[in-house]
């Protein structure tokens, strides 16, 4: 089963490595803040994860600017864009406001999980809070289960380690599937090698192999296999088919209007033309 | 050791309990489970606001005010020593 | 069509699926996500939370020590703004006001200068934009950092925590006091902060009662209130302490404003009761002070100081035209002061206030500025004033201006900060509730809501005052 994946298409060949990709110690060196600049970017990446566990701190570390930073859920609600360079490319980074899941209807989580599916960047990188690992680990394998271009920055390492607590993170990236990287982002620790793996996804160079989580008893899998094969005949080239399927068995209001009003026939590319009339720009 | 059956709402400060359902329905429902507010998940009081309600809960190492009202809607077994 | 033949599909295979599925597809994520953990994290220590957060919550949510450290914690914000404010401020307005005015009028004099052009320039638009720099940034500068030292702490939220009870039997949502709280720095940001409120109706209370968190831009007129007219009645020793304490009254009158006004939209047009919620308290972080103390200086009062100097310049240009134009032997504003004057003794203020306020709808921030130049211009002409000059004064010459050439009293300043708290909210903060509504209806409860009340409050103290001889 685990071949219905929504992972990424199969990436090409980890291409030899560019010259520079061997100096790992210099990486952060490599970074240039573009603050608000984002024009002709190479990737879009998202920076999700639950509230308060330091998205805007990564945003701002990354980008030179300043989102507003603040000790408590639900601080950020509208996304910030912000552009970096690193290595040869350039990026557009986007702060989404944090959420605690894709599946629930609240409004404030609704830009966050639009964005996710149907925004479709390049990568996504989880930031999680590493003292509450089990309520964030149920986010990230939501994540996965819509994109495998996926980074988890496990950040407030510094807290973990005030409050005992030890991790493993090459356990925890083989269990997800994607790169795992430890930091502490109020002191920029671990930028570098965020950097790194955030290139190493955009560019396809590792291939990340997402965990996927079977949903409920044989019954509900049966259900979810069933509706998503319909939706791939039905939208040739849909992404993400386990996840619409799933919320449509739930009956969620948002992805049904997906369905109705022809967001679906646009991602899957079958129409394009059909809807991009009705619609300025792609 | 005993264990007693009642709502969250009546669980005293000192004692730990474990969630056997969640009677609340509509979108709270699922709010309250992806704070991981589950069946199987041990619970106790961490404080209570100064005007008695609510109540902060920690909830698998994070902590989540809830209101008493809410708080009967979830059911729990209360472990005794 | 195919598409709604997919979702007829879905309720077919949902008919078929067992009750609980829903919670299913959680679980079975949950049960994933704590297997993960397990194998991934180990605890050195008993995970037990730290002592010293453990004794900061319980002090903070105490019963009694809760509300004696917020309240604590507020004022000494305030008495530290007010304070720490008073010396620079003075210094700012001697460098911008006195000598910089003096110095730019002796640099154009040599030139030909038409003298309508000086006026206009410097003695409206560069005098207002001074007055507003001195007056707001170093309380602003002061006010900012603290506040988001507060912020980054984790301190909020136990704010919401402990006022929870009074926003659910007012039948609010208990996020309203997060968003009340962004109001403190600036309402249209409250606004917006209203979007983590997820049911409409308690999204509009909230939306609507923002406007009672007193702003930046007002912030000014309360402090100059209080120290110059209830300050002064203190002795000299107390003065800065009776100053912020009046202030922090006002804060405190807005907060149970917007519980009453909250409690009045729940029982009659936005009926409803106040819907549950969860709200997760994070753990206090303590701040990073100095970055703190930088980005909040160069973001957040920097910005806020850029809006003001941005209202201020043509705010002080019309100012300036308004008192040179004259129409049939009196300037424009003279005419319009005249008119609104009846209005302004019923509400215990005067036509020069309520005039002031007509002019700074684009922005609270210029309310002081404008009131003492048309003062000085309108008044008695005491000090010999051009017309339409504002201010050249410090603190001490400002309440004779007012008392003196305004013929003010102790209840025109109380009145005056009452309104400051109750009245429309900036132009800014109207567009906010418009974007964020869409309704034509809200946007314009929620401007005239608070004027309204403003008149029927400053009237009531002046009626009641009146009657017991006090003024
Ligand atoms: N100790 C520590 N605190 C952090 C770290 N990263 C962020 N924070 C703090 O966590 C809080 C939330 O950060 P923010 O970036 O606003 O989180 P967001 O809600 O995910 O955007 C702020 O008080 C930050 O200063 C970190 O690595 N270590
Ligand atoms: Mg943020």
């Amino acid at each position: 089963m685990a071949e219905d994946l929504p992972t990424p298409s199969a990436s090409p060949p980890p291409a030899a490595n560019t010259a520079c990709g061997t100096c790992v110690f210099n990486n952060a060196a490599q970074l240039r803040a573009l603050g608000v600049d984002v024009s002709g970017h190479d990737h879009v990446v998202a920076l999700a994860g639950n509230p308060n566990t330091g998205k805007s701190t990564v945003f701002n570390a990354l980008t030179g600017l300043r989102q507003h930073v603040g000790n408590w859920p639900g601080k950020t609600v509208t996304g910030a864009e912000g552009g970096f360079g690193y290595r040869q490319r350039h990026y557009k980074l986007i702060d989404l406001p944090g959420t605690y899941s894709l599946l629930s209807d609240s409004q404030d989580e609704d830009v966050a999980r639009d964005f996710l599916l149907f925004g479709q960047p390049d990568v996504t990188v989880v930031v999680v809070d590493a003292t509450r690992l089990q309520r964030n680990l149920n986010l990230v394998l939501q994540i996965l289960q819509v994109t495998g271009r996926v980074v988890v920055a496990l950040n407030l390492v510094d807290e973990a380690h005030r409050h005992g607590l030890a991790l493993d993170q090459r356990h925890l990236a083989r269990e997800l599937g994607v790169p795992v990287v430890p930091m502490t982002a109020r002191n920029r620790q671990g930028l570098d090698t965020l950097l790194e793996a955030i290139e190493q996804v955009a560019l396809g160079t590792v291939a990340t192999r997402a965990r996927r989580v079977r949903h409920g008893d044989d019954r509900t899998e049966h259900a979810v296999s069933e509706l998503a094969a319909r939706l791939r005949r039905d939208h040739p080239g849909l992404a993400n088919t386990r996840w619409i399927a799933l919320r449509l068995l739930e009956g969620d209001p948002g992805i049904e209007r997906a369905v109705t009003d022809g967001t679906l026939d646009r991602l899957s590319g079958a129409t394009p033309h059909a809807v991009s009339s009705e619609t300025t720009g792609t | 050791m005993a264990s007693t059956a009642t709502t969250l709402d009546r669980l005293r400060r000192d004692q730990t309990a474990t969630v056997t359902s969640v009677n609340i329905h509509g979108p709270q429902r699922r709010r309250l489970m992806d704070l991981g507010m589950l069946p199987g998940t041990r619970i106790h009081i961490d404080r209570v606001s100064p005007l008695g309600d609510p109540t902060a809960y920690l909830v698998r190492g994070s902590v989540i005010a809830l209101r008493r009202e809410q708080a009967r809607g979830i059911h729990i077994t209360v472990e005794q020593e | 069509m195919t598409s709604s033949s997919i979702l007829d599909h879905a309720a077919r295979l949902r008919d078929g699926l067992p009750e609980g599925f829903r919670d299913e597809v959680v679980e079975s994520l949950y049960s994933d996500a704590a297997r993960i953990t397990e194998t991934s994290v180990t605890e050195r220590h008993d995970g037990t939370k730290l002592t010293l957060d453990r004794l900061l919550d319980r002090a903070l949510t105490h019963r009694v020590w809760g509300f004696v450290a917020m309240g604590l914690l507020f004022f000494g914000v305030f008495w530290f703004t007010i304070s720490g404010a008073a010396g620079p401020s003075s210094l700012l307005s001697n460098v911008l006001v006195d000598y910089g005015h003096s110095r730019l009028h002796a640099l154009v004099a040599p030139l030909p200068t038409p003298d309508w052009v000086t006026g206009l320039l410097l003695d409206g638009v560069y005098l207002s934009t001074a007055w507003v720099v001195a007056v707001m940034l170093p309380p602003m500068a002061i006010f900012f950092p603290l506040f988001t030292l507060l912020e980054d702490f984790g301190y909020l939220p136990r704010v919401a925590f402990n006022l929870d009870r009074l926003f659910a039997k007012a039948g609010a949502h208990g996020k309203q006091s997060l968003s009340m709280m962004m109001g403190y720095g600036c309402n249209a940001a409250g606004v917006t902060a209203t979007r983590i409120i997820d049911s409409r109706r308690e999204r509009l209370i909230a939306i609507i009662t923002n406007n009672f968190s007193v702003c930046n831009g007002r912030w000014p007129t309360l402090i100059l209130m209080g120290t110059i007219f209830i300050g002064a009645l203190a002795p000299p020793a107390l003065a800065g302490v009776i100053a912020a304490a009046s202030v922090v009254t006002v804060a405190f009158l807005g907060v149970l404003v917007t519980l009453l006004v909250s409690w009045t939209l729940s029982k009659t047009v936005l009926r409803g009761h106040s819907s549950t919620y969860s709200l997760e308290l994070p753990p206090y972080r303590p701040p990073k002070v100095w970055r703190t103390l930088y980005t909040s200086l160069i973001d957040r009062t920097l910005k806020v100081l850029r809006r003001a100097v941005v209202m201020a310049a043509p705010a002080g240009a019309v100012v300036w035209l308004i008192s040179n134009v004259t129409i049939a032997d009196a300037s424009i504003a003279a005419h319009l002061v005249g008119a609104l004057d009846p209005l302004g003794w019923v509400l215990g203020l005067n036509g020069i206030i309520l005039l002031a306020y007509l002019v700074a709808i684009p922005a609270n921030e210029i309310i002081i500025p404008t009131i003492l130049m048309l003062t000085m211009t309108l008044g008695t002409n005491l000090f010999d004033a051009q017309q339409g000059v504002m201010l050249e004064l410090g603190t001490a010459q400002t309440h004779t201006v007012l008392t003196q050439a305004g013929g003010w009293t102790l209840l025109t300043a109380v009145n005056l900060m009452l309104f400051s708290l109750l009245h429309n909210p900036c132009s800014t903060t109207i567009l906010t509730i418009w974007n964020e509504t869409k309704s034509p209806k809200w946007t314009t409860v929620a401007t005239l809501l608070p004027i309204g009340l403003g008149f029927a409050v400053t009237g009531l103290t002046a009626t009641v005052a009146r009657l017991a001889g006090w003024a």
